[in-house]
């Protein structure tokens, strides 16, 4: 596989359990970069903490395994110190939507040039299978064992609200949409988010009763239809896939940042 | 273009456990699981190189090897 000279196989075979999402998030992350060409010199991975921030160890980019949550800040921090690199920022859906919710709506308002990409099995895998703010009413996890009462955030309705100038939503099932859509948030400027159905056979899968990962895999083709098609006109109770938001009137931040250094430069020379 | 025509599976055995995504979203049951739960293929015969198991394996451990991957090397 071409795509292998991206890893760092010397960490392999991966931490992640049997039939695990996250593995064919890195498969499909790892093909989109490779079919765009990128120098794995000029790409860097940012993540937190968790199942899926483990990728970044996986990836022969720059890396960077920082805080629980904050993982976007290191990564704005990053993009404003070289604005030339690519960032890429994977996290779980606890790691973007609780503890770095902050972070994640206001990097979207400020439209940073950074691809976010939440990957989203409804718990918290790592730490024994607690529920996550997109667990979702009625489901069992190790903390809520009668059942949540919890009603659960849209990623991409969130996104869309918060800012995000690229927003778009697919699952582990739908492998080449996958790549695809990575691709395209990957070469979009400014805030990208990109939303993918993971399972979690392990600790998810295990508690609501959805079976191995091939089932689980089985049941994101069944649950989620493309947007505005016809399957999803007619079952409005479906999830929806595709691209929700893909717009350039907003400006960048580091472009928007750099003006602002020459403005101050000028005043300052003016003063002189 | 031709259909490309198979030359080999290359299954990483160390990299392999044994999920059955590959084996289960095969259209053409090439693949099976064997004694040790890790994948193999027993009926390559029928495989129509479609690599719906390379792309959907979280553990990068199987890869569809056909003539024209080796006429582009």
């Amino acid at each position: 596989m071409q795509a292998k000279q991206y890893i760092r196989e010397r960490f392999f075979p991966h931490m992640w359990c049997a039939g695990c999402g996250h593995g064919i998030v890195l498969n499909s992350l790892l093909r989109a970069v490779d079919q765009l060409g990128l120098d794995k010199n000029n790409v860097v991975m940012v993540s937190g903490i968790g199942c899926s921030a483990r990728i970044s160890g996986y990836v022969d980019f720059h890396s960077l395994h920082t805080i629980h949550g904050r993982a976007l800040a290191f990564a704005a921090g990053v993009k404003f110190s070289k604005p030339e690199l690519k960032l890429i920022v994977p996290m779980g859906d606890g790691d973007a939507l609780a503890i770095g919710g902050n972070h994640f709506i206001h990097a979207a308002r400020r439209n940073m040039d950074i691809t976010a990409i939440v990957m989203n099995n409804r718990i918290y895998g790592m730490t024994g299978g607690q529920f996550s703010p997109l667990t979702g009413v009625d489901k069992n996890t190790s903390t809520t064992p009668f059942s949540n009462i919890d009603n659960s955030f849209d990623t991409v309705e969130l996104a869309t609200a918060a800012g995000a100038t690229f927003v778009a939503r697919t699952t582990t099932y739908h492998v080449l949409e996958m790549t695809a859509l990575l691709k395209k948030a990957i070469e979009h400027k400014g805030f990208s988010v990109i939303e993918i159905l993971s399972q979690c056979p392990t600790q998810y899968g295990r508690k609501n009763k959805e079976g191995d990962a091939p089932a689980m895999l089985d049941h994101f083709r069944e649950m989620t239809a493309k947007a505005d098609s016809e399957k999803i006109k007619k079952n409005p109770g479906l999830i929806s896939r595709g691209i929700f938001v893909d717009r350039s009137d907003k400006p960048e931040y580091c472009e928007q940042y750099e003006k602002i250094i020459q403005k101050a430069q000028k005043a300052i020379k003016g003063k002189q | 273009m031709a259909r490309p025509k198979l030359k080999e599976h290359i299954i990483n055995r160390d990299w392999c456990k044994g999920c059955g995504i590959c084996v289960h979203f095969c259209p053409k049951n090439v693949l099976e699981l064997d004694s040790m739960e890790k994948v193999v293929a027993v009926r390559p015969g029928d495989c129509i190189c479609c690599r719906m198991c390379e792309l959907r394996c979280p553990d990068l451990a199987i890869e569809v090897v056909t003539d024209q991957d080796v006429k582009n090397e």
